[in-house]
């Protein structure tokens, strides 16, 4: 395949997570290349979202390493941890945008931190991903007046401000409808192929990761480890193991 | 996104503006990354509204060495101009994946109207305005006041509808865990009162009458507010942050639709807890104060403790006891009515659950001031 053929952006090596004394995830390892639509799928309370928020330096795993391209992630010095998010943006499950701030605020804020534009320019540079998400002319609205989808589309485009090249979702069709769910893979896909950004999706919506995931990690909530990488649809076809089947066919048969 | 490597003269870049026949062509060159310093559209804008209008506009970026969103933005400024003059675009010249970004920028087209604008009031708008958002204020104080007289009638007759154990728990929380800070606050308070009594009544050798100054002052009022100012702070700020963040999660909403009242299930448990805390924490206060006073009286104005504590006993009438209860009820009902009235009205964003516990704390200490000055004009008219 083309895609094995790009470099890697993020590799996961022997890591553990855990709460505690209590290990919730063992053993995992995987390679995230660049290009790629990256699916961590698994039941709910496997610890996907614990997965994420190790990847992107918000939880310290237990053990292991998460090597990006720049360094290995837990290993390095703060400044150098915050260099290498910097150039990552997530989109959080319910958007977590800044509740007292406008939409063009919330995307400027990054902005205007790390780097010299004048505000004239940063203003533009908002209104252009409010554009990108769909959401031209919503700049002053405060994420109170907006629905949910509208919301998390806004929460994309603040995830986009400062033009990461590893962009990651935590769940970004939970509590969408089915068609805003598709546009918003579309959109993923879009950006994926006009950035040639990296995408980490962490979701169990089998629509999606059939539709837009080039890659995935299947994280089993009885053996507390992954138990299948790949294709999630080469996955669909081939694999033996009883729990994906089960969750990659709703459990049907 | 960098595609190219990074030029080693400084960043810059250039927009170069040419007409040919009924067709604009903007060539695009040099570094379009953040650190960069960009050209201005008004060539664009010019050559666009020239005397005969183009057909259509095209890009070139040939040149372009590197871009991130700023190119985009600078595009999408172009192609607003270019829109606005009714000449048709062709993106298909810019850098690759740029040019299906600028699509997908263009594709849902800008919401009219929905940018807000800022409108001058005029100064009896302003003044309209505040008269009608007074009387909804009043309004909603008046239904939230009706609602829990009901949610009372109900308790009296045995019907509210809340949980034993969440009382219990509030109980302890604005009782038991309340009795350290206003220990301190109520020994160090009697203490000041003692201080500040010695000194003038050491001027006629009446020490002795430091015990009556602490005692009457802190079991008549003082115990009462300082008490009632601390649970201000304490506990009525926690009940509106508290329903606040209920709200703002919808908790509140989930409790209506299974039809429970708030009110009977969330603001009488927080009522009856405070009423009946209040009082007896103000005992308590009365009693770390007139300890306070003691320290001063033994240790430094040389008075026998048995005497001390005599003199305090004779000179305090149980009138004043009763007095200082009465205030400390009537603050546990208003702490409690202020933090869940702000919880319960509050907006559903974290700044509004800011704002409901700063409000609870200014609305509770407000309410208090304003009931110890009623209960002792009342006071003094009855003559006790």
């Amino acid at each position: 395949m083309v895609m094995d053929a790009a470099p890697p952006r993020i590799t996961v090596k022997n890591l553990d997570m855990s709460y505690g004394d209590f290990v919730i995830m063992r053993d995992l390892d995987f390679t995230i290349r660049r290009g790629d639509i990256f699916i961590v799928m698994g039941g709910s309370g496997c610890g996907k979202s614990t997965l994420l928020r190790v990847l992107v330096g918000l939880k310290e795993p237990a053990k292991g390493q998460v090597l990006y391209q720049e360094g290995s992630l837990w290993e390095v010095d703060e400044d150098s941890r915050d260099a290498i998010l910097r150039k990552t943006g997530i989109l959080y499950q319910r958007g977590a945008l800044f509740s007292s701030m406008t939409l063009a605020e919330n995307i400027a804020m990054p902005l205007q931190q790390y780097t010299r534009l004048p505000a004239k320019e940063i203003r533009e540079l908002a209104s252009l991903k409010l554009a990108l998400v769909g959401l031209a002319g919503f700049e002053d609205f405060y994420p109170s007046e907006i629905s949910g989808g509208m919301v998390k589309r806004a929460g994309l485009a603040r995830a986009m401000a400062l033009d990461p090249d590893i962009l990651f979702f935590d769940e970004p069709s939970a509590g969408l409808d089915p068609v805003s769910a598709h546009l918003l893979d579309e959109l993923i896909l879009e950006i994926r192929d006009s950035l040639h950004a990296t995408i980490v999706v962490v979701t169990h919506e089998l629509a999606s990761i059939f539709a837009i995931g080039n890659n995935c990690v299947f994280l089993d909530v009885e053996t507390r480890t992954m138990t299948a990488s790949g294709d999630p649809k080469e996955l669909l076809q081939n694999t033996t193991d009883a729990n994906l089947r089960h969750f990659l066919t709703r459990g049907e048969k | 996104m960098t595609k190219k490597p990074i030029s080693q003269t400084p960043p810059l870049a250039a927009c170069a503006v040419t007409r040919d026949g009924g067709a604009v062509r903007v060539a695009l060159a040099g570094d379009w990354r953040m650190g960069a310093t960009i050209p201005d559209v008004q060539a664009v804008a010019a050559a666009l509204q020239g005397s005969e209008k183009p057909a259509s506009l095209t890009f070139e970026a040939a040149g372009v060495t590197g871009w991130d969103s700023r190119l985009l933005a600078f595009c999408l400024r172009i192609m607003r101009l270019a829109e606005a003059a009714g000449v048709a675009v062709d993106t298909s010249g810019l850098p690759e994946g740029a040019g299906s970004l600028m699509d997908l920028a263009v594709k849902v087209p800008e919401r009219k109207g929905a940018a807000k604008k800022e409108t001058a009031e005029s100064f009896l708008e302003r003044v309209g305005e505040v008269a009608l958002g007074i009387g909804q204020a009043v309004g909603n104080l008046l239904e939230f006041l009706g609602e829990v007289t009901l949610a009372c009638g109900n308790l009296l007759r045995g019907r509210a509808v809340f949980q034993r154990s969440q009382l219990a728990l509030l109980i302890k929380q604005a009782g038991l865990d309340a009795l350290p800070i206003v220990s301190l606050i109520s020994l160090l308070v009697g203490l000041i009162l003692a201080f500040v009594g010695a000194i003038q009544l050491q001027q006629f050798g009446a020490q002795i009458y430091v015990s009556t100054i602490v005692g009457i002052a802190m079991v008549r009022v003082m115990g009462a507010i300082m008490t009632g100012i601390i649970m201000a702070g304490r506990t009525g700020a926690a009940y509106a942050a508290e329903l606040g963040t209920m709200q703002v999660n919808e908790e509140i909403d989930a409790l209506r639709t299974f039809g429970f009242s708030p009110t009977e299930f969330l603001v009488l448990p927080r009522l009856i807890a405070l009423v009946l805390m209040m009082p007896l924490l103000c005992i308590y206060a009365d009693l770390m104060g007139v300890l306070g006073g003691f320290i001063v009286g033994s240790l430094m104005l040389g008075i026998n403790p048995v005497q001390y504590f005599s003199n305090t006993w004779q000179s305090v009438p149980l009138a004043n006891f009763w007095i200082g209860l009465v205030h400390s009820t009537v603050f546990g009902v208003l702490v409690a009515l202020a933090g869940c009235y702000r919880g319960m009205r509050c907006g559903r964003s974290a700044l509004a659950v800011g704002q409901a516990a700063t409000s609870a704390v200014v609305t509770s200490i407000l309410a208090i001031i304003i009931a110890t000055a009623i209960i002792t004009v009342v006071c003094n008219i009855l003559g006790i």
